[in-house]
């Protein structure tokens, strides 16, 4: 039997800012419909291999697919330029700070990529709007600005915006780190919703309570290496690498104080 | 001669035309120079050096120079190149690039101190760059200069006098006009004066009509 071609396909990724290595030959495969989340110490890469996917950050080495398309082509800039815009449409992107844009309302925030690229009119726009705010449950919200929103809330309308362009895997970048301890269980909903509806994820995350209720594998990075990866029952509980074994426990610790 | 500003009346129509001319240049060459120092900016902070540095050196030149002598040059100095423009015509083209190059330092400084999350934000639902400077980091940086924007035109309307030795009759020459005829020059330069203020008063109700927007959008 063959294996399934991966969805997302991470191969020999290396990435230095001069003499420091951040990730070091670093091969991911992410199935369709799969939720994998990253876990690993802060300086461990994990941020910034999720941020090679879609080339925000470029690797220095190594080359990442979604399907049949690579995304860090070679290519001279402005080929580079239209094929990235392309390419970043089908991939959502959730960031820790949120980043909505201040000036807009959530409405906007969540129809302006659409419209612009997709040439939505208002109709349909507006459509487009309402069923992703109503996903996030904030469709009341539709005419605030975000500077009158909670941190949670903003966080959703970031994962409706994302979702508005209809992307084929969502990318979290510790998408409840920033959040007050209350506000982290709504975004938590929200993600466990796409879950259930066979989105492709790659979740970067601190939270190994929901990594391991949501996710179907996860990755342990630590010095930007992959040190061990596998269903979260098997990481969470019987992890067989020390490195693994230090980190989780110390993170006990941290959450149980 | 005492003062008699009885004489005001007969001369009101020069004045007030005067006044028209002025709020209308003003106005054409406060916009001006809002747009252009969008462009410029955008040019100075993101532009190719083939056009990077030919800005530049207009920049150069618009600061450091007089802004009574950048009049005469777009007068009088472009006739010889071929370029004639009526003179109220180069009066706004003179006080809007002038300005647009002050307005250009403030957004650019507003530009680069907008988040960097921001053009991510707008790059990773595909947004091209040029789209995502125009559409999400440039509104940001504009709502954050207007009050400093608004110093700036309050200087471009006072400064508009200047474009009365290019021969535009507006209020700073009408009230000469005035004067000729009347030998009365400290009446009529004080109504000019007062109508000058008026001006502002009225320049700074837009603005913080604008103000008022903006901060109700955020």
């Amino acid at each position: 039997m063959t294996e399934p071609k991966p969805f997302v396909d991470i191969r020999n990724a290396q990435k230095s800012y001069g003499a420091l290595e951040v990730l070091k030959d670093i091969s991911l495969q992410v199935a369709r419909g799969e939720i994998v989340a990253i876990i690993g110490p802060s300086g461990s890469g994990k941020s910034t291999l999720l941020r090679a996917i879609n080339d925000l950050d470029p690797l220095t080495g190594g080359d990442v697919w979604l399907e049949d398309t690579q995304i860090n082509k070679k290519l001279p800039h402005r080929q580079y330029e239209k094929h990235i815009n392309q390419v970043r449409q089908n991939i959502g992107m959730v960031f820790q700070h949120f980043n909505l844009f201040p000036h807009l309302s959530v409405r906007e925030n969540v129809t302006l990529a659409p419209k612009l690229l997709k040439g939505l009119s208002d109709d349909e726009a507006e459509e487009l709007a309402r069923e992703q705010l109503e996903k996030v449950g904030l469709i009341d919200r539709i005419d605030y600005y975000p500077s009158r929103l909670s941190g949670g809330q903003k966080q959703r309308v970031a994962i409706a915006r994302a979702l508005a362009m209809k992307p084929k895997v969502m990318l979290f970048d510790e998408a409840t780190s920033a959040l007050d301890p209350e506000l982290v269980e709504e975004v938590n909903l929200v993600m466990k919703k796409l879950a259930e509806e066979h989105m492709t994820m790659i979740i970067v995350t601190h939270e190994m309570g929901f990594a391991e209720t949501v996710c179907d594998r996860v990755i342990f990075m630590d010095k930007g290496v992959v040190v061990e990866e596998g269903p979260p029952s098997k990481i969470f509980r019987n992890p067989d690498n020390e490195r693994t074994q230090n980190f989780l426990r110390k993170h006990l610790a941290n959450a149980n104080r | 001669m005492g003062l008699d500003f009885t004489v005001v009346p007969a001369h009101i129509d020069i004045i007030l035309l005067g006044c028209l001319w002025t709020i209308a240049i003003a106005v054409a060459a406060a916009i001006l120079s809002f747009f252009g120092g969008i462009v410029f900016a955008v040019i100075a902070l993101y532009g190719p050096w083939i056009i990077r540095l030919p800005f530049r050196l207009l920049e150069w030149v618009f600061m450091g120079t007089p802004l009574l002598l950048q009049l005469f040059l777009i007068y009088f100095g472009l006739v010889q190149i071929g370029i004639d423009l009526p003179a109220f015509v180069a009066g706004i083209i003179g006080l809007g690039l002038h300005f647009a190059v002050y307005n250009s330092e403030l957004i650019q400084t507003a530009i680069l101190s907008v988040d960097k999350g921001q053009m991510e934000a707008a790059r990773t639902v595909g947004l091209s760059r040029g789209q995502a400077l125009r559409k999400v980091v440039v509104p940001q940086a504009v709502r954050a200069v207007i009050p400093p924007i608004g110093n700036n035109m309050i200087a471009l309307l006072k400064d508009s006098a200047l474009v009365s030795v290019i021969g535009v009759s507006e209020l700073t020459l009408s009230a000469q006009l005035a004067i000729g005829r009347t030998y009365r020059p400290f009446e009529f330069y004080v109504l000019a004066a007062a109508v000058y203020y008026v001006i502002n008063l009225g320049m700074e109700a837009v603005q913080r009509r604008i103000e008022r927007r903006i901060a109700a959008a955020r």
